[in-house]
């Protein structure tokens, strides 16, 4: 969902005089940063002020996601506290309610909201807080600094669209291959990843069918980090590939059983009960390997060195509706 | 100060390195860990062996090696090679070959040798990711044994043995 706020539908203040921000209210929740981070507060269900703060590179990395892929499959945990699920129609934000120790307290809070209702106020919020220094979509190495008073904004760099192919990267109207002269450059840490393309020797009529491209290098000219592409599609089978540097901003907690393939290099990955976040395996993925998610597990990756992972999702629209009657299966096989 | 250099890791039939589910309190089995190098070091050339399902979609390992039989499928599929040098060969089938059913699912074999217009070749390498049309015959050659994964349904020729292939302790 790359789109600009419209703040007008955004209960935002005047900027701080301080710090320069804008600080914003959705429903119950109340969001401020201030140089180093974000503060959320909200009132416990038997009305206690209760508050949290999160590292605001943290946070501005894990809200890009959850602006850029319309609030994603399932629930993004910001971190043990703060998260949203998606209903596809409206989204549940939610302090505490997916923390076991929280939860028994009863000081969580859960609200639901219209996806354009959060999905303004959180778009907003990210153009308010992005200075113009820090990119949330890049590696670490790879940005400037995400502290400090209110110093313009990067708006370009939030509002990126998706790479979507609708059948195969490099067809005729379809999603174009990455190059220097489109702006995508092969990134430091792929430099020795081969550029070479496919030999292909169609027949005259058959170009568009007689077609292949080299997948490593259109990864390799990725400038962004744990953000999938569409890259090829088989019904409603997507290959989503993305490359991967530094820790995932989010713990996803999918819907759906989840498939990765690690294609070079490695990824270790937490992986806990999604409702309360004890923690239930490590799972170690080196090139070659290929692990399911279950559906009832929340997983954050850690890339010591920039990889290429293969996402692999059903993004059937019935999936969604066998979801909410739990007929859609938890665990990816059984043997 | 000058810039560092990176080594990007792949894996080969030769050469891999398995990682693994480190458990802590749960079911090894939920993960269906695998590794894909692995799957074709022990598999029959060509064999479509599932290490990736959801419902019915899969995506398969096939040990490239040889001259493969001419499969066709009703819908388009996707190979990705991960190992070696694998030509791809494609052959427009008439309606007296293509699949009947046009909602069938998975690749089936080319009931004797197509009969069509050659559409051409192509000769894919790792990370190059191959369409294989809907409709079309295709043949894999490879001289050396090679890894290729496909991005399909999980139809007849679909082999599962999830138990000799996944990590199961």
């Amino acid at each position: 969902m790359n789109t600009t706020a419209d703040i007008s539908n955004v209960l935002a203040s005047q900027p701080d005089a301080t710090m320069g921000y804008r600080s914003f209210t959705l429903g119950s929740f109340a969001f401020r940063r201030d140089e180093y981070f974000a503060h959320i507060n909200w009132k416990t269900r038997d009305g206690r002020p209760l508050s949290h703060t999160l590292d605001v590179g943290n946070f501005l990395r894990a809200l890009m996601r959850d602006v850029a892929w319309g609030f994603f499959y399932g629930g993004v945990n910001f971190d043990h506290v703060f998260g949203t699920t998606n209903h596809y129609k409206t989204v549940d934000m939610y302090a505490g309610s997916f923390n076991g120790t929280m939860k028994a307290a009863g000081v969580d809070l859960l609200e639901n909201f219209p996806t354009e209702q959060i999905a303004a106020t959180f778009s907003a919020m990210l153009d308010d807080w992005t200075n113009e220094t820090f990119d949330p979509f890049a590696a670490p190495q790879e940005t400037g600094s995400p502290y400090g008073r209110k110093n313009g904004n990067n708006t370009a760099k939030i509002t990126r669209a998706r790479e979507l192919a609708k059948r195969c990267v490099g067809l005729k109207d379809d999603l174009s291959l990455r190059s220097d002269a489109r702006g995508a450059p092969v990134n430091r840490a792929f430099a020795d990843v081969p550029q070479d393309e496919p030999e292909l020797h169609p027949e005259p009529g058959f170009e568009n069918e007689v077609h292949a491209f080299n997948l490593f290098a259109f990864l390799s000219r990725s400038q962004v980090t744990w953000n999938p592409s569409f890259t090829s599609v088989v019904k409603y089978s997507f290959m989503c590939p993305t490359t991967e540097e530094h820790i995932l901003p989010i713990i996803h907690a999918n819907d759906r059983v989840e498939w990765f393939f690690q294609m070079c290099d490695e990824i270790h990955w937490d992986c806990a009960d999604k409702t309360t976040g004890k923690p239930l395996a490590r799972v170690i993925m080196k090139a070659g390997d290929m692990a399911a998610m279950p559906a009832y597990c929340r997983h954050q990756g850690y890339s010591p060195k920039r990889s290429m992972l293969l996402v692999w999702e059903n993004g059937s629209p019935n999936l969604v509706y066998e979801i909410q009657k739990g007929d859609a299966p938890e665990v990816p096989v059984s043997f | 100060m000058t810039a560092p250099r990176y080594e990007t890791k792949f894996g080969s039939l030769e050469r891999f390195e398995k990682g693994g589910v480190q458990n802590i309190d749960d079911n090894v089995k939920n993960y269906a860990f695998s590794n894909c190098f692995e799957v074709a070091s022990k598999a029959k050339p060509y064999e479509k062996v599932v290490f990736g399902q959801n419902q019915i979609y899969v995506l398969e390992v096939l040990r490239a090696e040889g001259t493969s039989p001419w499969f066709t499928c009703a819908h388009d599929e996707f190979a990705l090679c991960m190992d070696g040098d694998v030509e791809i060969h494609l052959v427009k089938l008439g309606a007296e070959q293509t699949v009947p059913d046009t909602e069938h699912n998975g690749a089936v074999l080319v009931k004797g040798e197509p009969k069509g217009q050659k559409m051409g070749w192509l000769k894919v390498r790792r990370g190059h990711q191959a369409l294989l049309p809907k409709n079309a015959a295709y043949q894999f050659r490879s001289a050396k044994p090679g890894v290729v994964v496909l991005q399909t349904c999980k139809g007849d020729l679909s082999v599962e043995r999830w138990a000799e292939i996944c990590q199961t302790a």
